[in-house]
């Protein structure tokens, strides 16, 4: 596999350039042009511009820092709850571990986003009720994960002698049971670090995320619907790079599947 | 089997227990007054007051939730804020759109995955299966609100084949239907293909092969049968997903569904119209997955045996 030229490659190289230039380019992504209007992409401005004359591309990689932030504390603040979450609820057991496995079906009834949709509408928009609502969401996920796993972890041999020594409980998850489960939260938070991202870009597309004049890949296809007939690279443009980067997480999260023989 | 048919509806009662109370709590959620959000701050006191007791706000929280129980009992959601109108009739009357659409999109991702999934199958790691896979990794990355305004682009534009949004006939019904069903289909061709490939290495299949049988009839009569079980369950998850309102796909496209009729709650701030639809869409998604269970059972007599 490595070094290897192939899609995924070429694809993550993409992504490596676009956060170089993010991180170094000087952007004006607010950048309000009444000549530059709905203008198709260009030697000049080589993606156009939107409805107000700014810049999409910067538009794009403004969008870019938003979207990655936000899915990357949502994704670790998921991972934190839901594994505190699955890890204690497995290995209490008894009654704590039935009342905890019941409230995660019940988040698990809301089928997709619909629970965060339901939040984000409720709370009004901003970026701070974008990561509670997909946060609600999200930590589901981890910690049925990490209760399924601890499950079976906690009666292996090692764990049996450490409770024989009389090691306790919070070192014996801490040292002996947690580090078990590094490789399938590792797979997990990447299928989930594509998922937020579609959740974000969703929840902005919705009217209920980012707000104006802030730039999110999501908000930028729900304004350029708006144009469909005459610039259709308003959506076509932020709808091509949001695939492109879920698309690398999902094919990440194979290889990374593949390579930490998960499953 | 009565044992488990007991345990999966004393289940889905606990669950659907579990979720109206989420949704109970959903309005004390709302920053400030909910009150002053939903009337805005020019509302009149008597006006705030008037609409505070009819939703029961004035009350102690635990005697609201009494209310609230005791409503959801006679299947009493409340009214709408807006349109004064209950909120049991709003969603009848935008239910017909959503199961229309669902059956729609369902059909379209069956006839797009089953083709997709056994060709990947039956030519394993050649490329019809590298093929074939990628499509699917391709659908599954493709969110429905970038998927939709290709499709309009593409259909209604470019070619003015069909109908941008609305709801006016068949015609206006295949772009939504194809958003849905595709992305479906991706998810069910890669579960078909995984299910095909475990049924076919069986002995069972060696030796119908041994006995002479056709391809085709080992196909239809020993593979699809068997490889069908896990499938009909992630067809049941996804039925209910559908059901419960494909809330993006039916705002592109202007469908009169429920998903549409929850984000113009959220719009119109009508929280009770807002809880109404959200208790509706995952009922019914807890519904279709516990009727799901049941079936797998029913079809499947190992674990009707075994349990």
């Amino acid at each position: 596999m490595r070094g290897r030229v192939n899609f995924t490659n070429v694809l993550l190289a993409f992504w490596l350039l676009l956060l170089l230039i993010g991180i170094t380019a000087e952007l004006h992504p607010d950048e309000v042009s009444l000549a530059h209007i709905l203008q198709p992409p260009s030697s000049e401005l080589w993606l156009g511009a939107d409805d107000l004359g700014r810049p999409v591309f910067d538009r794009l990689i403004a969008g870019a820092r938003v979207s990655l932030l936000l899915a990357v504390i949502v994704v670790m603040i998921s991972l934190f709850v839901g594994l505190s979450v699955g890890v204690l609820s497995a290995y209490i057991g008894g009654k704590f571990d039935n009342v905890i496995s019941h409230i995660i079906d019940i988040f698990l009834a809301f089928p997709g986003i619909l629970l965060a949709i339901a939040l984000a509408g409720i709370l009004g928009p901003g970026e701070l009720n974008v990561i509670i609502a997909l946060t609600a969401v999200g930590w589901v996920g981890f910690a049925r994960l990490a209760r399924a796993q601890v499950l079976s972890i906690r009666h292996y041999d090692h764990v049996s002698a450490a409770q024989a020594l009389g090691q306790p409980s919070y070192r014996i998850l801490l040292l002996h049971i947690v580090p078990l489960l590094a490789a399938p939260i590792i797979v997990e938070a990447s299928f989930a670090f594509a998922s937020v991202m579609i959740a974000e870009a969703g929840l902005s597309f919705l009217g209920l995320g980012v707000q104006p004049p802030q730039a999110s890949w999501g908000s930028m296809i729900r304004d350029g619907s708006r144009y469909l007939l005459v610039a259709p690279h308003l959506t076509l443009i932020p709808g091509l790079v949001l695939m492109s980067a879920v698309l690398l997480f999902n094919l990440a999260g194979d290889r990374l599947r593949d390579h930490l023989n998960v499953k | 089997m009565w044992g488990v048919l007991a345990s999966r509806i004393s289940r889905f009662l606990l669950v659907t227990f579990g979720v109206s109370t989420l949704v109970f709590f959903l309005i004390h959620l709302v920053p400030g007054d909910p009150v002053e959000v939903m009337l805005g701050e020019s509302a009149s006191v008597t006006d705030r007051e008037a609409m505070r007791v009819s939703l029961n706000l004035h009350l102690p929280i635990w005697q609201q939730l009494a209310l609230y129980y005791q409503h959801l009992f006679q299947l009493d959601l409340g009214t709408s804020l807006h349109s004064s109108q209950p909120v049991v009739t709003i969603i009848m009357s935008r239910l017909g759109a959503t199961i229309e659409l669902a059956i729609a999109a369902l059909i379209i991702a069956i006839l797009l995955a089953i083709p997709l999934g056994t060709i990947a199958a039956k030519r394993h790691r050649q490329w019809p299966d590298y093929l074939s896979s990628s499509i699917a990794l391709f659908g599954i990355s493709v969110p429905n609100f970038v998927a939709g305004p290709v499709l309009i682009l593409l259909f209604a534009i470019y070619l003015g084949w069909l109908p941008v949004s609305g709801r006016a006939g068949v015609a206006s019904m295949v772009l939504p239907a194809l958003t849905l069903g595709t992305a479906m289909a991706a998810i069910l061709s890669r579960m078909l293909r995984s299910s095909l490939l475990d049924v076919m290495h069986t002995p069972y299949v060696l030796s119908a092969r041994a006995r002479g049988l056709s391809e085709t009839r080992i196909l239809f009569k020993h593979i699809y049968p068997n490889a069908m079980l896990p499938v009909i369950t992630l067809l049941g998850l996804q039925l209910g997903g559908l059901l419960a309102g494909a809330i993006i796909t039916e705002t592109i496209f202007s469908w009169p569904g429920i998903g549409l009729l929850t984000i113009e709650a959220i719009q119109k701030r009508d929280y009770p119209l807002v809880q109404g639809c959200v208790i509706l869409i995952s009922v019914s998604y807890i519904l279709v997955n516990m009727c799901t269970d049941i079936l797998y059972r029913v079809i499947d007599p190992r674990i009707r045996e075994a349990t």
